[in-house]
C-alpha cells in the first residue's frame, strides 16, 4: 500500500485525499518565514538596491550600521531599556502572579485583568497618554521614562506565564516546607523557584523582546541621545528604503531567534 | 493559609460551646490578614500600570471633552460625526481589519490543523516557523515586505521571469501590500490558539464518527470543525482587535494611501499638536475595542483568549 493510500487521520481520510492540505500548509509556513530570512542574504549585496541573490557580496552595509555612531547610541539604549525593562518586568510579574495565586481573593480575578489590561487598550493610546503624562513631568526622553512604560508594556506577559506556570505546580510542596519551618519566602525560594524557573526565563526572555520590539511607545517617548533603535529605524523607513536597515533587521532576527531557541530549550527541558 | 482555613472550621465545630471560638475567629481572621499580605505582592505591578496606564488615559479622556479655549465641549466627538473625513477613517480602518480577520482564519486554520495532527517531533519543528516571526519584530517583517513588494522588488522580478505579468504592478504602498503585511504579522496570533484548541479535542470523537460510517468530510465539518470554533473564534477575535489600533505596517506599507484611525491619531499630535481631537478619536477606538471585548467575553473567558497567544 502506498503512502498516498494510507489513512492519515481518524477520519480515515487517505494522504492522497489531502495533498492539498499539505501543499498549502508548506505554502502558508513560507509565507511565514520566508520574507524575514531573505532580508539576511539581501544585507549582504553591495548595491544600492537590495537585490536577491546579490550579484556581488560585500559588508559594506554593515560596516555603514557600524561605523554610525547614531546607530551605534541607538542600538545601546535598546539593548540597556530591554535589559533594565527585563530585570524590573520580571519579579514584579512573578510577584503579582504569586500574591494573586495564593491569596485567592474574590477580587483577585478583576485585578488580574487590570494588570493585562495594557494588552487590551490600543497601544497608539497608551503612547500619547504616556507622552503627555512625561511631558508635565519633564520625563520625555529620559531612559527611566522608556523602562517604566516597557516595564507596564511587559508585565501582562510574564502575569500569564507565570500564572499558568503556577496553575500546574502543586502549591502542597510549599506547604510542607513551611510545616517543617521553613518561613514561606524561604519555602518559596527554594522549594517553589527552582521548579517554575524555567517560566521565569521563558517570561524573562519575552520582557526582553517586548521591550526591544516596542515601537509605538518609544516613537513618543524616546528621542534626542535617547532614542531606540526601532524609532530610528521606522523613521528612516517612512522615508526611504535604506540598505542599512536590512543589516540592523539581519541582526534583529539574530537576536529573536537565538532568543526564541532559548525559551524552545527551556521549555523543552520542563518535561 | 489554606491549613488554618482547613482547621478553622474543624475546631470550631468541635468545640462549638467552649472557649476555643474566639480562638477559631482569631485564626480565621489571621488567615485572612496573611491572604491580604500576600495580595499586596500584586501591587507594585498593580501600581505601575495604575500610573503609566489608567491615569494617563483617563487624563486624555478629559482632555477631550476640552475645546481649544478650555472649556467643555463635545466638538471633537461631533466633528467625528459631522466630517466626511472621519467617517472614511473608521470605514477604512474597520475593511482593512476585517479582510486581515478573514484572511487570516482562511490559511491559518488549515495550518493550525495540518500542525494539530503530526507527530509530537514534526509538529514542534514545524511549530518554529509559526513562532518565529512572533518572536521578530514586527518592524523588521514590515521592512522585509517592503523590499520584496516594490516595484524592482523580488516578487515583481520574479513574476516577470514566469510571465505572471508583463510590467511590474503596484503592490506595496497600497492597501494590497497592508494587508499582505498585516496578514503575515497577524496569523500567528490566530494560529496558536487554534491550534490549542485543536490540540484538546480528542481524536476518538473522529473515530467514532468514522466508525459509525462518517465520510472523512462529513467526520470533519459534524464533528471535528464544531468542536474547534471556540479556539477559531478566540483567535479571529484577538486578531481584529489587534487590527483595530494598528500602526506601523499600515503607515509604512500603506505609503499614505491607507490612512487608519491610529495613523490620524498620530498626525493630530505630530503634526497638529491637537491633544483634544487625538483624545477623543483614541477614546473612541478604546470604546470599540473594549467593547467588542466585552460583549465576546461573555461568550469565552478573556483570559483564555489574550493567553492563547503566549505560549
Amino acid at each position: 500500500m502506498s503512502w498516498l493510500a494510507r489513512p492519515a487521520s481518524e477520519t480515515q481520510i487517505t494522504h492522497g485525499g489531502r495533498l492539498w492540505l499539505y501543499i498549502l500548509a508548506a505554502l502558508v509556513m513560507l509565507f511565514l518565514v520566508a520574507p524575514t530570512l531573505i532580508v539576511v542574504p539581501m544585507s549582504f549585496s553591495d548595491s544600492q538596491y537590495l537585490e536577491f541573490p546579490p550579484r556581488t557580496w560585500s559588508i559594506r552595509w554593515y560596516q555603514h550600521y557600524v561605523g554610525s555612531s547614531e546607530w551605534m547610541a541607538a542600538t545601546r539604549t535598546s539593548l540597556l531599556v530591554a535589559f533594565l525593562t527585563m530585570l524590573f518586568a520580571t519579579p514584579m510579574g512573578v510577584m503579582a502572579a504569586y500574591g494573586l495565586f495564593v491569596s485567592n481573593l474574590r477580587f483577585a480575578h478583576l485585578i488580574f485583568i487590570l494588570i493585562i489590561s495594557p494588552m487590551m487598550v490600543p497601544i497608539i493610546l497608551i503612547g500619547i497618554g504616556v507622552f503627555y503624562v512625561y511631558a508635565k513631568l519633564k520625563i520625555v526622553f529620559t531612559i527611566g521614562g522608556l523602562v517604566m512604560a516597557h516595564v507596564m508594556l511587559a508585565i501582562p506577559l510574564v502575569l500569564i506565564v507565570m500564572s499558568s506556570a503556577l496553575k500546574s505546580y502543586d502549591m502542597n510542596q510549599e506547604m510542607v516546607a513551611r510545616s517543617l519551618g521553613a518561613s514561606r519566602l524561604r519555602a518559596f525560594m527554594v522549594i517553589t523557584l527552582p521548579q517554575i524557573r524555567f517560566a521565569v526565563i521563558t517570561s524573562a526572555l519575552l520582557a526582553f523582546i517586548t521591550s526591544f520590539d516596542e515601537i509605538i511607545v518609544a516613537l513618543f517617548v524616546s528621542g534626542g541621545d535617547n532614542a531606540t533603535l526601532t524609532r530610528s529605524m521606522f523613521i528612516t523607513l517612512r522615508d526611504q528604503i535604506d540598505p542599512t536597515i536590512a543589516s540592523i533587521s539581519t541582526i534583529m532576527v539574530l537576536v529573536s531567534t537565538s532568543l526564541l531557541v532559548l525559551a524552545q530549550l527551556f521549555g523543552r527541558s520542563k518535561r | 493559609m489554606s491549613v488554618a482555613n482547613t482547621i478553622s472550621p474543624v475546631t470550631s465545630e468541635t468545640t462549638a460551646s467552649s472557649s476555643a471560638t474566639p480562638n477559631a475567629e482569631g485564626l480565621q481572621s489571621d488567615a485572612f490578614k496573611e491572604r491580604l499580605r500576600l495580595f499586596g505582592l500584586c501591587s507594585p505591578a498593580f501600581l505601575l500600570v495604575l500610573a503609566i496606564m489608567v491615569v494617563p488615559v483617563l487624563w486624555l479622556f478629559y482632555l477631550s471633552f476640552l475645546s481649544d479655549d478650555g472649556t467643555f465641549s463635545l466638538e471633537h466627538y461631533q466633528r467625528m460625526v459631522a466630517s466626511k473625513s472621519y467617517s472614511r477613517i473608521f470605514w477604512t480602518t474597520f475593511k482593512v481589519s476585517i479582510l486581515t480577520t478573514i484572511l487570516c482564519v482562511l490559511i491559518g486554520y488549515p495550518l493550525a490543523y495540518f500542525l494539530a495532527q503530526l507527530p509530537r517531533r514534526a509538529a514542534a519543528i514545524c511549530m518554529i516557523t509559526v513562532l518565529l516571526p512572533f518572536w521578530t519584530s514586527l518592524l523588521v517583517r514590515t521592512y522585509a515586505w517592503l523590499v520584496l513588494l516594490q516595484r524592482k522588488g523580488l516578487i515583481n522580478t520574479w513574476a516577470i521571469d514566469l510571465g505572471l505579468w508583463d510590467e511590474p504592478i503596484k503592490i506595496v504602498h497600497n492597501l494590497t501590500g497592508t494587508l499582505i503585511g498585516m496578514v503575515h504579522i497577524m496569523l500567528p496570533f490566530l494560529v496558536l490558539p487554534v491550534y490549542g484548541s485543536m490540540k484538546a479535542i480528542s481524536g476518538d470523537l473522529v473515530k467514532a464518527a468514522a466508525n459509525l460510517g462518517a465520510t472523512p468530510v462529513q467526520a470533519f465539518w459534524k464533528v471535528f470543525f464544531p468542536l474547534s470554533l471556540p479556539g477559531l473564534f478566540a483567535g479571529a477575535l484577538i486578531v481584529f482587535v489587534l487590527c483595530l489600533g494598528f500602526y506601523v505596517t499600515p503607515a509604512v506599507l500603506g505609503g499614505g494611501r491607507v490612512i487608519m484611525v491610529s495613523m490620524r491619531i498620530t498626525d493630530m499630535i505630530e503634526l497638529h499638536f491637537n491633544w483634544g481631537a487625538a483624545s477623543a478619536l483614541g477614546v473612541v477606538l478604546l470604546a470599540l475595542t473594549l467593547g467588542i471585548l466585552y460583549a465576546s467575553s461573555r461568550l469565552l473567558k478573556l483570559d483564555k483568549i489574550l493567553g492563547g497567544g503566549v505560549q
